[in-house]
C-alpha cells in the first residue's frame, strides 16, 4: 500500500470509530436531559435515577468520543494537507468555529454539571446539562457543514490567482445553510436517537425481565426505572424511525441531483432507466467492481419514486454515468506530481460497487430491525405487563448493536461513495468554474509511509484496547443497574449543602440516597 | 492591525490559554506519583483538575482549529512536518482522557492505580509532544521551498524540539505544583508549595531560554522588555512561594509564561514558520493566510463568541474556587471521590 491508501484506511478507521460514540453521545445526552428535566419537574425518584443511571452510561461513553475527535482535526493536517491547504479558506473556518461556539460549551458545562451536583442551584444545574446537549448539537451541526461542503461545495469559487487552485470562499452563510447539511443533520440527529433508544429498550426489557424471573424484592421505583426506559426509548425509537425515512427520503433525492453516481451505485442500476426499479438484493462476481457483473433482484417504479418523488422518470445508470465523468473530468489522472503514483492512471469514477450497495442495505436495514424491536418492546410492555420471552428480550438486547451498525454503514457509504473525489464537483455550477479535488491529489506530501503506518498501527491499537474497556465499563455498569438502597429522593439535593466549608464535590448530593451501597451513583461522577 | 495581524494575535493568545490552563493540570498529573503520598493524596490532586481537564483542552483543539482556519498553509506545513510528535501528542491526549473518567469507575485498588498511572504518563507525554512541536515551530524546521518537509520522518526532531519539550513539561510542572498549593489544604499544600519553592528555577530555566533564543534570532526591543519581564516574573515567583503566598505566586508564574509566550510569538511575527534551510523558505503570516472575506466572517463570529466562552469559563472556575482537603478513602465517603 502506498502514502494514500494508508491514509485512507486511517481516516476510515477513525472516524467509523469515532462515529461509534458520536449518535450515543448525542442521543443519550438528550434523553438523560429529559429524565433529568422530568425529574426537576416533578421530583419522582425514579426519574432521578434514570437520570444517575443514564448518565452514568453517557460519561463513560462521551469521554471516549471527546478522546477520538481530537484524532478527526489533526489528521486533515498530518496526513492530508494538500487538501488542507486547497479548502483552507472554507473547511478550516467551519471546524474553528465548532471549536469555539460548540465545543468549549459541551466541555465546560459537562464538567459543570458532573461536579455540579448539590453545590449549584437544581435548576442552573439542569441548564448546565441542556448547554451540554447543546453544544453535542451544535457541534454536530458544523461537523456536517464541513462534511456536506465536502460532497455539495457551495458558497466558494475556484481561486487560481495564486498560481495554484484553491477554494476561496465568498459565501459563509450558503455554506452553513447548504441544503445537503440541512438534510444530513437532521438524518444524524434523529438517527442518534435511534441509538439511544435502543439502548434505553434492550437494557430496560432485560432488567425487568431479570428481576421478575429472579422473584428478587423490587422496590416500586426500581420496576419504574426499567419501565420508563423502555416505554421512553420505544416511542422514541418509533418516532425516530419514522424521522430517519423521512430525512433519509429527503437526503437521497439530493444525492440523485448532486451525486448521481452515488446513488446509482447504491442501487447497482447499471443501465439508465424509466421507470427505474429498486433493487432488493443483489450478487456479483468476486473481486469485480464491473457494474454489469452485478446481478440484482428488484422491485419496479420504487427507484423513480425515491429519486424523483413519481413512478415514471428515468434515473440514470452506472454505465452511462462513468462514461459522463469520464468525459467531463478525463480518463486519466493529470500528470502532475501532486498525483504522486496515481499520475497518469486511469480515474475509475464508480466506487466500489460492493460497499455502497451493501452499506447502503445495512444501514435501512437495521434502521428497519430497531424499529421493529422497539414496537415489541411496547407492546410487550403494554398496560404494565413485564415480558418473560427469553427471545424477545436477548433480541432486543442484541439489536441494541443494530442502530450502531446502520449509522456505521451509512456513514461508510456517504463517504466511499463520493470517491474518487474528496470534494465532489457541484452540479449546479458550469463544469470551468466548479470546485473540486481527487482524492489521490489530498494526501500530505513528503510525509513517509513509515509515519503513517506508525500512527495507523498506533491508534487501532490503543483504540481497540479502548473498545474492550469501554464496552466492559458498560457492560458492567448495565448489569449492576440501578441501586437498591433508600429510594426516597435527597430533599437536599441542590440546596448546597456544605461540610464546614470546605467544598468536596460530594458536599450534598445524592449520593446520601445511596448509603447502602458505596460503589456507585452520582457521587462517582466527581472524580 | 490588518485581519491577518489580528488573527495571528488571536492564534497566540490560543495556544498561551491552551498553555497556561491545560499546563498545570498537565503539571498535577506529572506530580501524581512525586506529591501524591497516597491514594487520598492522588484522589484530592486529580479533584482540583477534575472539573476543568476537559474545558482547558478545547484550548487546544481551538487554538489548532484556528491555525487552519486562518492560516491553512501554516496547519498544512506544520502538522506533516511534525507528524510523530504530533501523533504522539494525540496518543497521551487520549489515554489520559479516558483515564480521567474511567479510573473511579472501580473501586479496585490495582484498576485505580493503572489508570491513575495511565493519566501521568498521558500527560508527560502530551505536553512534552507538544513543546516539542512548538520548540521545533518557533526555532526552525526543515522546510523546502514548496512548504513541504525536507530529509524524512525525523527531519525535526532536532535541539530546539527537545528544548521546547523540557520548557512545557518544567514549567508545567511547575505550574501545576503552584495550582495545587493554592487548591488544597493540609500536608499537600504544604509539599506542593516546598517543591515549587524549590524547582522554580529549574523550572524556568528552559523556558526563558527558549523564548531568549527566539529573541536574539528575531526580537526587537519590545520583546526584549517582555524577556525582562518574564524573567523577573520568575524571581518573583520564588520570593512569593517564600512567604508562602501561593495566590501571588500563582500569578507571577503566570506572567512568566505569558510574557515568554509574548515574546516567543511576537520575535517571531511575521514568520510563523522558520526554515532551517534557507529564510527565503519561510512560511510568512500573510502567506499563509486565508482569504480577507473568511477573515472578517471569523472576526466578527469570534468577536461575540469568545467573550461568551470566556465568560462562561470564568464563571466555572469560580464555581469551584474553594481549597480541598483529603478525605480518607475507606469510609463510606469513599464513593464521593
Amino acid at each position: 500500500m502506498d502514502v494514500l491508501d494508508i491514509a485512507r484506511w486511517q481516516f476510515g478507521i477513525t472516524t467509523v470509530y469515532h462515529f461509534l460514540m458520536v449518535p450515543l453521545t448525542i442521543g443519550l445526552g438528550l434523553l438523560v436531559a429529559v429524565m433529568h428535566t422530568a425529574w426537576v419537574r416533578t421530583g419522582r425518584a425514579e426519574w432521578l435515577r434514570m437520570t444517575r443511571f443514564w448518565g452514568r452510561i453517557y460519561l463513560i461513553n462521551f469521554v471516549l468520543g471527546v478522546a477520538t475527535g481530537l484524532v478527526q482535526e489533526f489528521q486533515f493536517g498530518l496526513a492530508w494537507s494538500a487538501y488542507s491547504r486547497f479548502v483552507g479558506d472554507v473547511f478550516g473556518s467551519v471546524l474553528a468555529l465548532e471549536a469555539l461556539l460548540a465545543f468549549f460549551l459541551e466541555s465546560t458545562f459537562l464538567g459543570l454539571w458532573i461536579f455540579g451536583w448539590g453545590r449549584i442551584g437544581k435548576k442552573l444545574h439542569l441548564a448546565a446539562l441542556w448547554a451540554a446537549v447543546l453544544g453535542s448539537v451544535v457541534s454536530a451541526y458544523f461537523i456536517i457543514a464541513a462534511n456536506s461542503w465536502m460532497q455539495h461545495p457551495v458558497g466558494v469559487v475556484l481561486d487560481t490567482s495564486s498560481g495554484e487552485a484553491r477554494a476561496r470562499q465568498v459565501d459563509f452563510l450558503a455554506v452553513l445553510t447548504n441544503n445537503t447539511a440541512l438534510a444530513a443533520f437532521s438524518h444524524a440527529i434523529v438517527a442518534s436517537l435511534m441509538v439511544a433508544g435502543g439502548l434505553l429498550v434492550g437494557v430496560g426489557l432485560w432488567h425487568l425481565r431479570r428481576r421478575k424471573l429472579a422473584g428478587e424484592p423490587v422496590t416500586e421505583v426500581d420496576h419504574q426505572v426499567w419501565r420508563r426506559s423502555v416505554r421512553l426509548g420505544g416511542y422514541v425509537s418509533l418516532a425516530a424511525f419514522a424521522l430517519v425515512s423521512l430525512t433519509g427520503d429527503w437526503q437521497g433525492k439530493l444525492m440523485y441531483q448532486q451525486q448521481p453516481l452515488k446513488m446509482s451505485s447504491a442501487e447497482a442500476l447499471c443501465e439508465t432507466e424509466a421507470p427505474a426499479s429498486f433493487s432488493l438484493f443483489a450478487f456479483s462476481k468476486l473481486g469485480s467492481n464491473e457494474c454489469d457483473d452485478v446481478h440484482s433482484y428488484t422491485i419496479p417504479y420504487v427507484l423513480s419514486f425515491l429519486a424523483h418523488g413519481d413512478f415514471s422518470s428515468a434515473v440514470p445508470g452506472v454505465n452511462q454515468l462513468q462514461e459522463e465523468y469520464a468525459a467531463t473530468y478525463g480518463t486519466t489522472y493529470p500528470d502532475d506530481p501532486s498525483f504522486g503514483d496515481r499520475a497518469g492512471q486511469e480515474i475509475d469514477y464508480t466506487p466500489v460497487l460492493a460497499v455502497t450497495y451493501w452499506g447502503f442495505r445495512l444501514m435501512i436495514g437495521m434502521g428497519m430491525l430497531s424499529a421493529g424491536v422497539a414496537a415489541y418492546a411496547l407492546w410487550a410492555t403494554r398496560r404494565g405487563r413485564v415480558p418473560t420471552s427469553r427471545i424477545g428480550v436477548y433480541g432486543a438486547l442484541l439489536a441494541v448493536g443494530a442502530p450502531f451498525l446502520g449509522n456505521a454503514a451509512g456513514w461508510i457509504f456517504t463517504e466511499m461513495g463520493r470517491q474518487p473525489f474528496v470534494v465532489y464537483p457541484n452540479p449546479d455550477v458550469p463544469v470551468a468554474d466548479q470546485v473540486y479535488f481527487f482524492t489521490a491529489q489530498a494526501v500530505s506530501p513528503g510525509i513517509t509511509a513509515g509515519e503513517v503506518w506508525t500512527s495507523l498501527i498506533s491508534l487501532a491499537l490503543v483504540y481497540g484496547v479502548l473498545a474492550v474497556v469501554e464496552v466492559g465499563l458498560i457492560a458492567r455498569f448495565v448489569r449492576r443497574g440501578v441501586t437498591d438502597g433508600d429510594t426516597t429522593p435527597t430533599p437536599g439535593i441542590g440546596g448546597g449543602r456544605r461540610k464546614d466549608g470546605n467544598d468536596g464535590p460530594d458536599g450534598a448530593g445524592p449520593d446520601d440516597t445511596d448509603s447502602s451501597d458505596t460503589t456507585d451513583d452520582v457521587l462517582q461522577f466527581a472524580y | 492591525m490588518d485581519l491577518t495581524t489580528v488573527w495571528f494575535v488571536a492564534v497566540a493568545v490560543l495556544w498561551t490559554g491552551f498553555l497556561l490552563l491545560e499546563g498545570f493540570d498537565f503539571g498535577v498529573a506529572a506530580l501524581l506519583p512525586v506529591l501524591g503520598r497516597d491514594r487520598a493524596d492522588r484522589q484530592l490532586m486529580l479533584r482540583t483538575i477534575g472539573p476543568v481537564w476537559d474545558g482547558n483542552e478545547v484550548w487546544l483543539v481551538t487554538a489548532v482549529g484556528a491555525v487552519f482556519a486562518a492560516f491553512p498553509g501554516w496547519y498544512a506545513t506544520w502538522l506533516p512536518a511534525m507528524y510523530l510528535p504530533f501523533v504522539v501528542v494525540l496518543l497521551g491526549l487520549i489515554v489520559r482522557a479516558v483515564a480521567f473518567e474511567w479510573r473511579h469507575s472501580s473501586h479496585d485498588e490495582r484498576w485505580d492505580a493503572a489508570w491513575t498511572r495511565v493519566i501521568t504518563i498521558g500527560s508527560l507525554v502530551a505536553a512534552g509532544g507538544i513543546g516539542a512541536a512548538l520548540g521545533a515551530t518557533t526555532l526552525g524546521l526543515p522546510i523546502g521551498p514548496d512548504g513541504v518537509r525536507v530529509g524524512g520522518a525525523f527531519a525535526g526532531w532536532s535541539w530546539p524540539a527537545l528544548l521546547g519539550a523540557v520548557a512545557v513539561l518544567a514549567y508545567s510542572t511547575l505550574h501545576g505544583a503552584i495550582f495545587l498549593a493554592l487548591k488544597t489544604d493540609g500536608g499537600l499544600r504544604v509539599r506542593a508549595r516546598a517543591f515549587a519553592a524549590r524547582w522554580v528555577g529549574p523550572a524556568a530555566v528552559p523556558l526563558l531560554a527558549w523564548a531568549g533564543l527566539v529573541q536574539l534570532r528575531s526580537g526587537g526591543p519590545i520583546t526584549g522588555a517582555l524577556w525582562v519581564v518574564a524573567a523577573g516574573a520568575a524571581v518573583v515567583t520564588w520570593t512569593r512561594l517564600r512567604v508562602g503566598r501561593e495566590g501571588q505566586a500563582f500569578a507571577a508564574w503566570a506572567t512568566v509564561l505569558l510574557a515568554s509566550a509574548a515574546t516567543v510569538f511576537a520575535a517571531a511575527f511575521p514568520v510563523v514558520l522558520p526554515s532551517t534551510i534557507d529564510p527565503a523558505f519561510d512560511v510568512l503570516a500573510a502567506q499563509a493566510s486565508v482569504s480577507d472575506y473568511t477573515l472578517t466572517v471569523m472576526t466578527w463570529v469570534a468577536g461575540f463568541g469568545l467573550p461568551v466562552v470566556l465568560g462562561y469559563q470564568a464563571w466555572t472556575y469560580w464555581v469551584f474556587r474553594r481549597r480541598l482537603v483529603a478525605e480518607p478513602v475507606h469510609s463510606p465517603e469513599e464513593a464521593h471521590a
